[in-house]
């Protein structure tokens, strides 16, 4: 009795023909994919409506502990540093910091800021040096960082530079981000294309890490020295940076804030699919 | 006449065979795909005119329950308004949902609330082949006796001539002059400034970043304006060798617009480690032109079609940076008369 | 004819009364009674995607209403002035005064930026419900005789529609659409030989122009293509209306009837529900959803530009086309570049495919041989060629218009863009002709098994016998019948209306 419902269930439900089974499914697949990729781009969600950056409020402020105070070193802290470096690092940059040969460069003299900057983001320890560094979730904790600082320091370079993103100001930050940074990184810094290497979205950067990035030009990065970008306008892009994390989206939902191709999908498949589907209440359906 | 050999008539008959297969096979494919079963005459001959006239209480209930709560949120808007007239997602909420509400109103009043009719229409004929034949006749009619028709028909053209040059000469004298066209701000001793206004020394050019420079007291947004500026260490240096003397100590200056379609080339790709990574390199962000700053401005990927147009620069005795010469080609997308670099 | 006052009717109730007075004073002044009696039994067919082109009708409204509400505030003018509005990103930036006024229409204009964000969105709607209308009238066979000179005004509607877009949104001179000028600046430079001298008689100058291009691109968007698409709304909808509406065949629907639902009531109230409709999908987004935050896009300055610059999806098939295009530039004759790199794909492209577009219906005409009238609309299936070619066709040109869009998916993949476009400079000639040939099949299974293309019923019924053993029945239950073998043959010049 079971089996004849069953079976009169299984032929009675209409069945679309496998081809269009199968478009439909790359078709959903493909969105799925660009949905799920767009978002993995954005890193945080985005609160809607935002912040609306009017009549002189004050935009977010930066997270505790993102004002740069001197790294810490000791004997103890560089002694613990050479032997994490000995564990990860040596076999790429080399016992002496010296690099090797078409795998990695001389860590001699890079300073604090490009070690902070690499490894609480994750980008290394590397695990093929031909892959481009992305970020990655981080191997270290924070007090292996400070160590591994205090070692590569040891051998020279510049201290890590100073950042007080709430000292600068927002529009010099917009300013200055138009006219260095918005050709990799976006206008609202939801990162892009280049030829040869992708550029990352800025949404989980802190304050810290934009001015150690901007001093010392990570990957394929360009470096901005004090003389182009001094210090107010480094607070300021720190502080520009942060601001596009939650943009002031004055006019409603943001999609993403990339522009007019999200805005096109809206059109589409929001809505003009509701006003076809609208139409189809109205009208006949049968031909 | 050779005598028949046994081996080419064997291989005829199986190429025959085989073409004889192929054909059967086709037929069946043939037959078999094309089996459809017969169909009905495609034009229905029943009337299918008829008229419902609903007496449906409930959905005229619905009708005006919508048309209310449109009112409501219609008034809603006018409150929102006065509250504050910047809060664009209440202002559109409310008024998005008045329309939307009346939308479904009259749709559910042209459905269930109204009588619902299906007519039947005769669609006229739309060529009537004795009325285009009597207007046809009406036409010409109007030129009996006329005599002398080439005349006419000649001089009417001749005006239409003159009328339409007539018109046609202050459109034309609009007509742009190209001048300019080939030239920029950039001479010989223009200081190269940032967009501030504030001019670069050579020595403030550091290796590993890009600067945007703009002509001293002119247009900073005329095409010709903008330039990108690089230090590039010897051993990514490569220009030809007519172009040594354009790059003061490594400091080359490009024009900043692509010469594809004119965007604004604002990327710059500088390896932090060159073995595992790519070349200093310029890109464009609308197509993706990339350019060589180290080689003259050569195009290695991306529709350009043109090198990246170079200017020559000097340090003058104050150590400021300044244009050493005009640009030796045209600057921006190309067109027909374009003046093309030779290096 | 006497000089005193109308009579008045005494029966029925006062509103009719009243209601009957009125018509008679207003026949007594315009006689259009006849017109309106005509306009009042109309019918039109009742089919759901004939509603397409009234979806874009709609939209052209609320572009026009909210636009002269918009024209009231933009200043059409790029002298450089130092903006010192509510915004705090933008405080002290130079910036042209059409930006600023943007800007003012967007932060201090009373519900500026709903109206100004609901004109943007239903001119991105506008152009799709074209779009979509247009495949309608192509997979249906309605651009045929005595349809094609209507198909010819669509077409001429759909260009102007794309240009007027690109006009409006490149008013606001923000770093964006700026950044699409210079690539029109471009592309119109690419002409061969008038090309320099067409650029600058628009722009009045090299780029970025005179002062008065922007009071001249606001005169071509406000006024110039409005009142030419409104021209031409009006020939089309009249002569829609002089041949009747087409329809599919069915019950008692034949080629020399219409059948379907007077104007008057049922047919107008459901019109004007989708009017409602359209202006509210267009309002809630406009309220809800952010479109063009020109105030994150700064002000566009010759010597700036961003990542990930894009135009409007209805110009997006001409980025990608611009980006697939291999470096051919010339050849260089005489010092004269005859084909300049822009022109294939920003030129070249859109003339190849309006132009094929435009010439459709006569090449049907010349393949099928087919030169009769036809009032009777074909199910895409029943033409598998032609249904298989136009799906060829677009998938063409949507490929294209992928490249240009899609780069941000693909490296997420970790596919490199120079991997992208050697790919699709490919596979944009390999993929529509697979598409053609799957499309083709489809209609024949479709044609032969009968069903609705996503619930087609493919398959046998088995039987279970008594004594056991499977027999299968060889009817489909959604009915083998409705299949055409051939779709309908049209009215031959000459047929009278007895068929």
């Amino acid at each position: 009795m079971r089996r004849r419902l069953a079976r009169r269930w299984l032929q009675r439900r209409p069945r679309t023909p496998a081809r269009v089974r199968v478009v439909v499914a790359i078709l959903c697949g493909g969105l799925a994919v660009a949905l799920l990729s767009a978002q993995g781009s954005q890193g945080a969600a985005q609160p809607s409506g935002g912040e609306r950056v009017l009549a002189n409020k004050q935009a977010v402020a930066p997270a505790p502990g993102e004002m740069t105070a001197p790294l810490p070193s000791s004997p103890a802290l560089v002694a613990q540093g050479r032997r994490l470096y000995a564990s990860s690092c040596a076999s790429c940059h080399g016992i002496g910091l010296q690099g090797r040969r078409r795998i990695a460069p001389s860590l001699i003299g890079v300073g604090a800021g490009p070690v902070d900057f690499y490894l609480s983001t994750g980008r290394m320890p590397l695990p093929d040096p031909r892959v481009p560094p992305v970020r990655a979730p981080v191997k270290y904790s924070r007090t292996q960082i400070d160590a591994l600082i205090a070692f590569v320091g040891s051998f020279g370079g510049p201290p890590a530079p100073d950042v007080d993103p709430s000292k600068g100001s927002l529009a010099l930050g917009l300013h200055e981000f138009t006219l260095n940074c918005a050709g990799c990184h976006q206008m609202v810094a939801r990162g892009g294309l280049t030829v040869s290497a992708v550029v990352p979205s800025l949404l989980q950067a802190n304050g810290r890490e934009v001015a150690e990035a901007v001093r010392m030009g990570p990957y394929v990065m360009p470096h901005f020295n004090s003389r182009q970008i001094d210090q107010h306008a480094l607070d300021s892009l720190a502080r520009y940076v942060l601001w596009t994390h939650h943009p002031d989206n004055a006019g409603g939902w943001g999609i993403y804030n990339l522009g007019p191709i999200p805005e096109g999908m809206v059109a589409w498949f929001l809505l003009a699919l509701s006003l076809v589907l609208f139409a189809r209440l109205i009208g006949e359906r049968t031909t | 006449m050779s005598p028949p050999d046994p081996r080419r008539d064997g291989r005829l008959r199986a190429i025959s065979a085989l073409a004889g297969r192929l054909l059967a096979f086709r037929a069946l494919r043939e037959a078999l795909l094309s089996r459809t079963p017969p169909p009905p005459p495609p034009e229905g001959s029943e009337d299918p005119s008829e008229r419902e006239v609903p007496a449906n209480r409930r959905a005229e209930t619905g009708v005006a329950v919508l048309l209310v709560l449109a009112a409501l949120c219609g008034f809603g808007f006018t409150a929102a308004y006065a509250a504050d007239w910047h809060d664009t997602q209440v202002l559109g909420a409310t008024l998005g949902v008045c329309l939307a509400l009346i939308a479904v109103a009259l749709v559910l009043a042209g459905k269930l609330v109204v009588p619902q009719e299906t007519h039947v229409e005769e669609r006229g004929l739309l060529l009537k082949e004795d009325e285009v034949e009597e207007v046809a006749d009406i036409l010409e009619e109007g030129g009996e006796g006329i005599s002398r028709r080439a005349l006419l028909t000649g001089a009417a053209g001749l005006a239409g001539a003159g009328l339409l040059t007539a018109a046609a000469t202050p459109l034309a004298s609009l007509g742009p002059n190209l001048d300019g066209i080939h030239s920029t701000a950039w001479r010989r001793g223009v200081r190269l400034v940032d967009d501030k206004g504030s001019p670069y020394r050579a020595q403030d050019i550091e290796a590993g970043t890009f600067y945007t420079a703009l002509p001293e007291h002119a247009d900073p947004d005329a095409f010709g304006s903008g330039l990108i500026v690089v230090r590039l260490d010897a051993k990514y240096l490569h220009l030809p060798a007519a172009r040594r003397g354009w790059a003061p100590d490594g400091i080359l200056a490009y024009s900043k617009i692509c010469p594809h379609a004119g965007c604004a080339i604002s990327l710059y790709r500088y390896p932090t480690y060159q073995a595992t990574s790519v070349g200093p390199a310029f890109t464009c962000p609308c197509h993706y032109s990339t350019f060589l700053p180290g080689e003259g401005g050569r195009v290695v990927f991306g529709p350009a079609g043109r090198a990246l147009p170079q200017l020559p620069l000097m340090v003058d005795g104050e150590g400021w940076l300044r244009a050493a010469g005009e640009f030796r080609e045209d600057i921006g997308p190309s067109w027909w008369s374009v003046h093309r670099g030779q290096s | 004819m006497s000089a005193t006052r109308p009579r008045r009717s005494r029966s029925g109730s006062y509103a009719d009364r009243r209601f009957r007075l009125t018509l008679r004073r207003a026949e007594e002044r315009a006689g259009a009674s006849g017109g309106i009696k005509w306009f009042l039994r109309y019918v039109f067919p009742d089919h759901w995607s004939f509603l397409l082109g009234e979806i874009a009708l709609y939209s052209f409204i609320t572009l026009v209403a909210t636009g002269i509400y918009l024209t009231v505030y933009y200043v059409p003018s790029d002298t450089q002035v130092i903006y010192h509005g509510p915004y705090v990103l933008l405080q002290g930036e130079q910036m042209s005064e059409a930006y600023s006024s943007v800007l003012h229409i967007s932060f201090d204009v009373p519900a500026g930026l709903l109206i100004r964000q609901t004109h943007h969105w239903a001119a991105n709607v506008f152009i799709a419900a074209i779009v979509l209308h247009v495949m309608r009238v192509f997979f249906t066979g309605a651009f045929r005789k005595p349809r094609d000179l209507n198909w010819m005004i669509g077409l001429t509607m759909l260009m102007l529609a794309v240009l007027e877009g690109f006009a409006g949104y490149s008013l606001v001179d923000d770093l964006l659409s700026g950044m699409g000028l210079a690539i029109a600046y471009a592309v119109v430079l690419s002409i061969p030989f008038i090309g320099a001298q067409l650029g600058y008689l628009i722009w009045g100058g090299p780029f970025p122009g005179s002062g008065e291009f922007f009071a001249r691109l606001e005169i071509v968007h406000v006024l110039l293509i409005p009142a030419a698409l409104a021209i031409l709304i009006t020939l089309h909808l009249a002569m829609i209306m002089r041949q009747h509406h087409s329809q599919f065949p069915g019950k008692g629907r034949r080629e020399r009837n219409v059948v379907g639902t007077p104007t008057w009531p049922a047919y107008a109230l459901r019109s004007l529900g989708l009017l409602f409709a359209v202006g509210a999908v267009l309002i809630l987004a406009g309220g809800l959803i952010q479109i063009n935050p020109i105030w994150q896009w700064g002000p566009y300055h010759t010597y700036l530009s961003e990542n990930g610059a894009q135009p409007d999806w209805y110009i997006g098939w001409l980025i990608g086309a611009l980006r697939l295009m291999p470096n051919w530039e010339g050849p260089v004759i005489g010092g004269h570049t005859l084909f300049p790199n822009p022109f294939w794909g920003g030129a070249f492209f859109p003339l190849i495919v309006f132009g094929f577009m435009y010439a459709w219906p006569a090449i049907e005409r010349r393949i099928t041989g087919d030169y009769r009238r036809h009032d009777l609309l074909d199910r895409p299936r029943d033409r598998p060629t032609r249904t298989a070619f136009g799906a060829a066709f677009m998938s063409w040109v949507v490929i294209i218009f992928a490249v240009g869009a899609t780069d941000r998916i693909f490296f997420q993949l970790y596919i490199s863009y120079e991997q992208q476009i050697h790919f699709w400079r490919v596979g944009v000639w390999v993929l529509p002709v697979i598409v053609f040939f799957l499309v083709r099949s489809i209609c024949r299974s479709l044609q032969r098994s009968g069903g609705h293309p996503l619930r087609a019923w493919e398959g046998e019924v088995l039987v279970r016998s008594p004594d056991g053993g499977f027999e299968s029945v060889a009817d489909s239950p959604e009915g083998r019948g409705s299949a055409l073998a051939e779709p309908p043959s049209g009215t031959a010049p000459g047929q009278e209306s007895n068929l």
